[in-house]
């Protein structure tokens, strides 16, 4: 589904992600862990298409398209979805209003009808149990005087209405207390199915509790330096990242 | 300075001409006020850059043109009604070039406790209320165009709401100018509103074709004791036109007034609001909203004076500018000495669209009691590049997802007007006009 070859990406000259690969099958759940400042959440915004990012080198193939010429709103069309790490607050847009404007405009790429009101309401209040979602938030506008918790229940709350094939979590588990984090997990493997696949971007180990990963991969200075399966990120959490260091150190010199 | 001679010349010839035109009301004791106006007229000089209250409007443009006194031509229903809130909902007065058009409005027989009419019949018949107020607030003596308009004050709306009377059905005001190069109109609104009294008015200024018009509109409102008006605005003029406007409101022991006040067109809007508290527990809101786009000025003054204690000004004005068009605000709040438990607050907000937009904000406090809250802000801004990504992400165009923004700034300036059709019309106009 998704295939990434030796991306170099910049950001003001600098260069943060330094040749990343990465293969994501349809139904996998991939975590990406790493330190702070290793470069996780640049490839989350890399992903959805965020411009300021400068691409040095390499390609993202989604379904075997080319997302690097994409602009943001038709990677979210062809089925991409970055839940954000900070959700925007957006006065005077109502989340009705957003969800049906996004969902009628990726329907309209399709070639599908747009749903009219009664079928969005329906769609709208089948979704809301999955996070938990309270019917007055919907008629509020977007994250607005929203708490941490609901900004991120938010996020995937849009994810299960959107249902993209493809679902980025961009440190959704951060600020997030226990009782949150369990629901906003739950809405997350709910919405899991064989057909669609997340990349899990995570600090902590915590969250990859609720959501299992099949593969996990340890970024870090904008390298993957190592990847593995669950077991892995259970060893980082009891190791800590600096025992990573040494690791790296043995597999440039192995080099 | 002979150009502009030339054309204050120009206008006093044609207000002979005016005169004989008003045939036996050139007898009345207004006429009075009108040649008293004219004579100021000819004292004053127009306005330069080099004035405090004019320095970012240069109104040059204006005083190229030897403006003319209109015409008065007859337009179908089928031509305006798209113009019109329902004729069954609203009491209706249209004026078209001026005169005041007595088929296509739907006044009423009879609302008890209204006196609704068009000016020129009000001082016909030497209506008492009419006679004491008109005139009596807005400044003719300092102003030139309140003097010109003055001078010329011949048609317009005359509203007498009695004691006790809340008048249910709005009353909507459709000021047109159609065919007609260079024609000047001088509309004149007075609004008279007894203790206890509610009333609800909307005014739309619109042209109807492409050429250069000026209106120099002039709007006096009384509230009395605990009376409630709300007065919507709405100005469309074409991109060539002139619209200079000035509103004057005298408020009194606990009454409450709410103007909204939308500026879409002519190539240069200016607005001068000035609302007094004359007395205790005053309540004031004065919202506005304008958009600007190619070379378009509009120029927003307002006045808020705190002359007495425990009165309440609420004042929020937002402007979303494109291309090179300008926009002025100038929000003055006068807090005297004795109007201690004041509350006042006022913002200013702006989008510019384009690099070569340009606004000038400058709130002004003037505060002489120690025991009131006032607050001020003003920004000028760019649509969020963040809330714009978050859209997108999402599957918005990048058309869609800059209308959305623009939409949500600008929309909750007109969203507590309580009148249902108006505010909806307004916000699907302004959908429309973002989406073209």
């Amino acid at each position: 589904m998704l295939e990434i070859k030796n991306l170099r990406v910049a950001i003001n000259g600098k260069e943060i992600l330094k040749g990343i690969n990465l293969k994501v099958n349809k139904g996998e759940v991939h975590a990406i862990m790493g330190p702070n400042g290793s470069g996780k959440s640049t490839l989350a915004q890399v992903l959805a298409g965020r411009e300021e990012y400068e691409i040095l080198e390499g390609e993202i193939l989604f379904e075997g398209k080319n997302l690097i010429e994409m602009a943001p709103e038709d990677r979210a069309r062809e089925g991409v979805f970055l839940a954000f790490q900070y959700p925007i607050e957006i006065p005077g847009v109502s989340n009705t209003n957003l969800l049906k404007n996004a969902l009628n405009e990726i329907r309209k790429y399709r070639g599908q009808e747009p749903l009219d009101a009664m079928e969005f309401l329906t769609l709208v209040k089948k979704k809301m149990p999955i996070v938990e979602m309270r019917q007055e938030l919907l008629s509020r506008s977007v994250n607005e005087a929203f708490s941490g918790g609901e900004k991120k229940k938010n996020e995937i709350f849009q994810m299960a209405v959107l249902e993209p094939k493809l679902g980025i979590l961009d440190e959704t588990d951060s600020g997030l207390d226990i009782d949150a984090l369990r629901i906003v997990a739950n809405g997350v493997n709910q919405i899991k199915n064989e057909n669609n696949a997340f990349v899990v971007v995570t600090h902590y180990q915590r969250l990859l509790n609720y959501i299992v990963p099949d593969f996990v991969h340890v970024l870090q200075n904008g390298k993957i330096i190592k990847s593995g399966n669950k077991e892995l990120a259970l060893e980082l959490e009891e190791k800590g990242y600096d025992w990573l260091k040494e690791h790296e150190a043995e597999f440039v010199a192995a080099k | 300075m002979t150009l502009n001679n030339e054309l204050k010349n120009w206008y006093v010839t044609n207000f002979k001409m005016f005169e004989e035109g008003l045939n036996g009301e050139s007898k009345s004791k207004f006429h009075l006020v009108r040649k008293d106006a004219l004579s100021k007229f000819r004292e004053l000089e127009f306005p330069t850059t080099k004035d405090e209250e004019w320095k970012y409007t240069n109104i040059s443009p204006l005083l190229n043109y030897n403006f003319r006194q209109p015409v008065s031509i007859r337009l179908k229903p089928e031509q305006i009604e798209k113009y019109l809130f329902s004729t069954k909902d609203f009491i209706t007065l249209v004026f078209v070039n001026g005169f005041y058009d007595e088929s296509l409005s739907s006044v009423p027989k009879e609302i008890k406790g209204l006196t609704v009419k068009n000016l020129s019949a009000a001082l016909k018949e030497n209506s008492p209320i009419c006679e004491k107020y008109l005139s009596r607030f807005a400044p003719y003596q300092s102003s030139i165009f309140t003097a010109l308009s003055t001078a010329f004050v011949k048609e317009g709306t005359f509203v007498h709401v009695e004691k006790n009377a809340v008048i249910e059905k709005p009353i909507q005001l459709l000021y047109l100018t159609a065919t007609g190069e260079n024609i000047i109109t001088n509309p004149r609104n007075l609004f008279v509103i007894e203790n206890n009294a509610q009333v609800k008015i909307v005014e739309i200024h619109k042209s109807l074709e492409e050429n250069v018009n000026f209106t120099n509109l002039v709007t006096e409102v009384v509230v009395e004791g605990n009376a409630i008006v709300e007065h919507v605005k709405l100005q469309d003029e074409n991109l060539k036109s002139f619209h200079i406007s000035r509103l004057e409101v005298d408020l009194k022991k606990s009454s409450n007034y709410a103007s909204y006040n939308v500026s879409i067109g002519a190539s240069i809007a200016r607005s001068d609001i000035n609302a007094r508290f004359n007395d205790e527990g005053g309540e004031c809101t004065l919202n506005g909203l304008y958009l600007a786009h190619e070379n378009q000025l509009v120029d927003t003054h307002t006045l808020i004076d705190h002359a007495k204690p425990h009165c309440n000004s609420h004042e929020l004005y937002k402007g979303v500018m494109d291309d090179k068009s300008r926009a002025v605000f100038n929000g003055k709040v006068m807090v005297r000495k004795d109007a201690q438990k004041t509350n006042a607050f006022q913002e200013n907000k702006n989008i510019l669209l384009s690099d070569d937009a340009v606004v000038d904000t400058k709130p002004q406090l003037e505060i002489f009691a120690d025991d009131v809250k006032c607050s001020h802000g003003a920004t000028i801004g760019q649509l969020s590049k963040e809330g714009l990504f978050y859209l997108r992400s999402r599957g918005f165009s990048e058309e869609l997802a800059r209308t959305t923004l623009i939409y949500a700034f600008a929309s909750d300036v007109v969203h507590s007007i309580s009148i249902s059709e108006v505010r909806d019309k307004l916000e699907e106009m302004l959908a429309e006009k973002l989406l073209k």
